[in-house]
């Protein structure tokens, strides 16, 4: 066998795929390390979901019964890290390698074997990370935000090994992020200028460059942190002169684009989705650009509204109170062009679009709750409690996870040439959509009655709320597993055969090469008008 | 063809190069960002840290106008075993005024300590103008086991300490720092 690939090398550069585990460690084709990532954050996916059955589990019921408090927070700690780290972000990277290439009319990633070294270093940080769990004394337990003194001073002796794989994800995210801007800078077909790339494309070049921009300050972060409990160092020591809300003011200044990171290459999903089921151009396309170019701007002056609570002066509250509802502006404007996308279009519901749909209002909510987050004085009250919890998981998973699966949805039939199995994937919606409803809806409620978070018990009068929030948290759980079978299916190529164009108002280069996309593509590049 | 090749490479070779800049950049502005830090809040006093060196009685006026109410908070950091009060909990005093105020110290245990203080005011902004001529907390305390010492503190309040604080909090928070004080001396020894 190995002869045989040897020989189409030396006589044909455009071979198909080599066969084998060798095809998947020494790709360097953009399709495949897409695939890779997307069923690494899969599996990412479902663990850190495993976590969550945890977490809920415990709360099931007020008082201690299933974990010891030590190894919840260890739960919370480690869900938080996988869902941003491995579920979220390599998600939206598998999506930028299979489809920024395919939507500017490039070959491939400009940096195909830097590509292949991104994704490989990624199982390697979370088998480290998630080692760390069973090893004496466990694994991380100060919160996915590790704050100093927790992290330092109050920390076990795994947390070298926490800061060596946050420090392994980075030089991963930052990799992938390098990759995307060059591609996006020098290898766009001809006649693709800037104002005529697709959303999904330029969101993820702004996305890139917070990426670029941020990971390095994690890293400082992490490395500080390191220094201080191992070395002596005392950057957040306050007995050495250092001080523990500088972690704070740090960690933020990555911690507010990084959820930008994890949002920007959803409007560009959504963008993409909204006007091929309403069968019209998108509305307002350059006002979403500068929408999104804003957005990512004013991420980097938001940071402290995280802190309110830390005793700032009260200029400073006000300004970043201000800065911070800034930002619904240009938000309310993609909302807005999404809306007036869908006026007076001929609209369908097929499951990309019945994802796009779920995306926009609960997006929204998620949206409007960070809103009252901001306010100072009413912040004050929701820190730190199940208000906050309820906040980013509208905003995270039917924000974020739902235009991921949108995309999948959307583009699965390209990658596979078959369309998925529809039956299945309307169950894994409507389970889906009503289940994450009764998993974080309640949580408002107990957060505005002051539930706090990242406690393993709660006041009996938080009961009624907590049993609802488990069984939809299971019933979410549950769900996904409709979207794995869903997906096992797709890859063993079963199911109808689909056109080039797969949706009938689709439109854009991915769309014009056939389905299954091949494995090269547009090795002459296509001209763009 | 391959010299098309060729300039694709050198071209992204060049953009590769600035943006791994940009990257490292950023790595060092995060450790930047520690002295930045101190220097914002030195100028504006807003995390309510006290200067860490010694200010001169020379030239100053008392503004005889207004008094302001000074309160003294003492805490041991978790850990820290000694025996830690101010002598004086509360003080009137003129802006520009001298004043004294004595701290009391015991370690009880049958073990040597060195201790830091470190200082905290509320609120913040009275920070700046509260000056200090000594301070027990400008050096590391060492008190063998058994001891007790009386530490001194001096200070003025600045006359040109905004109208509206007539209070503030001046807060001293014991920290253990015995170990980090002992690498030093040997480092020196």
């Amino acid at each position: 066998m190995s002869t045989a690939t040897t020989e189409l090398d030396h006589d044909d550069h455009h071979h198909g795929a080599p066969s084998g585990i060798k095809r998947w460690l020494y790709t360097t084709n953009h399709k495949d390390i897409g695939t890779l990532y997307l069923w690494f954050a899969f599996i990412m996916f479902l663990v850190g979901g495993a976590m969550a059955m945890v977490i809920r589990a415990e709360l099931f019921q007020p008082g201690l019964q299933i974990v010891d408090p030590n190894f919840f927070n260890q739960m919370t700690t480690v869900h938080g890290l996988i869902m941003v780290f491995g579920a979220v972000m390599p998600a939206f990277t598998g999506l930028a390698n299979w489809l920024v290439p395919m939507m500017i009319g490039a070959p491939d990633m400009a940096l195909p074997r830097m590509n292949n070294w991104s994704f490989w270093i990624l199982p390697g940080a979370f088998t480290i990370l998630l080692a760390s769990l069973f090893m004496e004394g466990g694994g991380p337990a100060f919160g996915w935000t590790f704050y100093a003194p927790l992290s330092t001073t109050y920390s076990n002796d795994t947390t070298a090994l926490f800061v060596f794989s946050v420090h392994i994800m980075g030089i991963s995210s930052i990799m992938g992020a390098i990759n995307v801007i060059v591609t996006i800078f020098n290898m766009r077909a001809p006649g693709m200028t800037w104002m005529k790339m697709p959303l999904f494309v330029w969101t993820w070049l702004i996305t890139a460059f917070l990426l670029i921009a941020v990971m390095p300050v994690l890293a400082g972060a992490v490395t500080m942190v390191l220094t201080d409990k191992y070395f002596g160092t005392s950057f957040f020591d306050a007995a050495g002169g250092g001080d523990p809300v500088m972690f704070q003011h740090i960690f933020w200044f990555f911690g507010h684009p990084e959820v930008y990171i994890m949002i920007l290459p959803a409007f560009g999903i959504i963008s993409a989705i909204i006007p091929t089921f309403s069968r019209k151009k998108l509305f307002g396309y350059a006002s979403m650009v500068y929408a999104t170019t804003s957005i990512a701007l004013l991420s980097f002056i938001v940071w402290a509204h995280h802190m309110f609570t830390t005793g700032m002066p009260v200029e400073a509250e006000l300004f970043f109170m201000f800065a911070t509802m800034l930002i619904s502006v240009p938000t309310g404007v993609k909302v807005f062009n999404w809306v007036a996308t869908m006026w007076r279009g001929s609209m369908t519901f097929e499951v990309p679009m019945l994802f796009a749909l779920a995306f926009i209002v609960l997006f929204t909510i998620g949206g409007l709750s960070g809103l009252m987050l901001a306010i100072v004085p009413v912040d004050f009250q929701y820190h730190d409690t199940y208000f906050v919890v309820a906040h980013f998981h509208y905003v995270l998973v039917t924000g974020a996870i739902f235009s991921i699966m949108a995309a999948v949805y959307y583009w699965l039939p390209k990658w596979t040439g078959k369309m998925f199995d529809v039956t299945l994937a309307k169950w894994h919606f409507w389970c889906s959509l009503i289940s994450v409803n009764v998993l974080f809806f309640p949580m408002h409620f107990v957060g505005l009655a002051g539930m706090p978070r990242r406690i393993p018990d709660y006041a009996l009068q938080f009961a009624d709320f907590n049993k609802w929030i488990s069984l939809g948290g299971f019933a979410f759980g549950l769900s996904q597993l409709i979207f794995l079978a869903l997906l096992i299916k797709a890859c063993r190529k079963q199911g109808e055969p689909v056109s080039a164009q797969v949706w009938d108002g689709a439109e854009g280069l991915e769309w014009e090469i056939p389905s299954p996309a091949p494995y090269h593509t547009f090795d002459t590049p296509p001209v763009v008008k | 063809m391959s010299n098309q090749t060729q300039d694709m490479n050198q071209k992204n070779g060049k953009l590769v190069i600035k943006l791994v800049a940009i990257v490292f950049g950023m790595f060092g502005f995060a450790f930047a960002l520690v002295p930045l830090y101190e220097v914002f809040c030195e100028i504006t006093g807003i995390n309510g840290k006290t200067s860490d060196t010694a200010a001169v009685y020379e030239a100053v006026e008392v503004d005889r106008s207004r008094v302001i109410t000074v309160e003294f908070i003492t805490r041991t950091n978790t850990g820290m075993p000694w025996e830690f009060t101010a002598q004086t909990r509360k003080i009137e005093v003129y802006p520009g005024e001298m004043n004294q105020v004595d701290f009391y110290v015991k370690n009880s245990t049958a073990k040597d300590y060195v201790a830091q203080a470190i200082p905290s005011v509320s609120p913040g902004t009275a920070a700046l103008y509260v000056n200090k001529t000594e301070c027990f907390c400008f050096n590391h305390q060492p008190l063998k086991a058994g001891e007790e010492a009386l530490m001194p503190m001096k200070f003025y309040i600045d006359p040109q300490l905004p109208k509206d604080i007539k209070f503030f909090t001046l807060q001293y928070t014991l920290y253990d720092v015995t170990a980090s004080a002992q690498v030093v001396a040997m480092n020196q020894g």
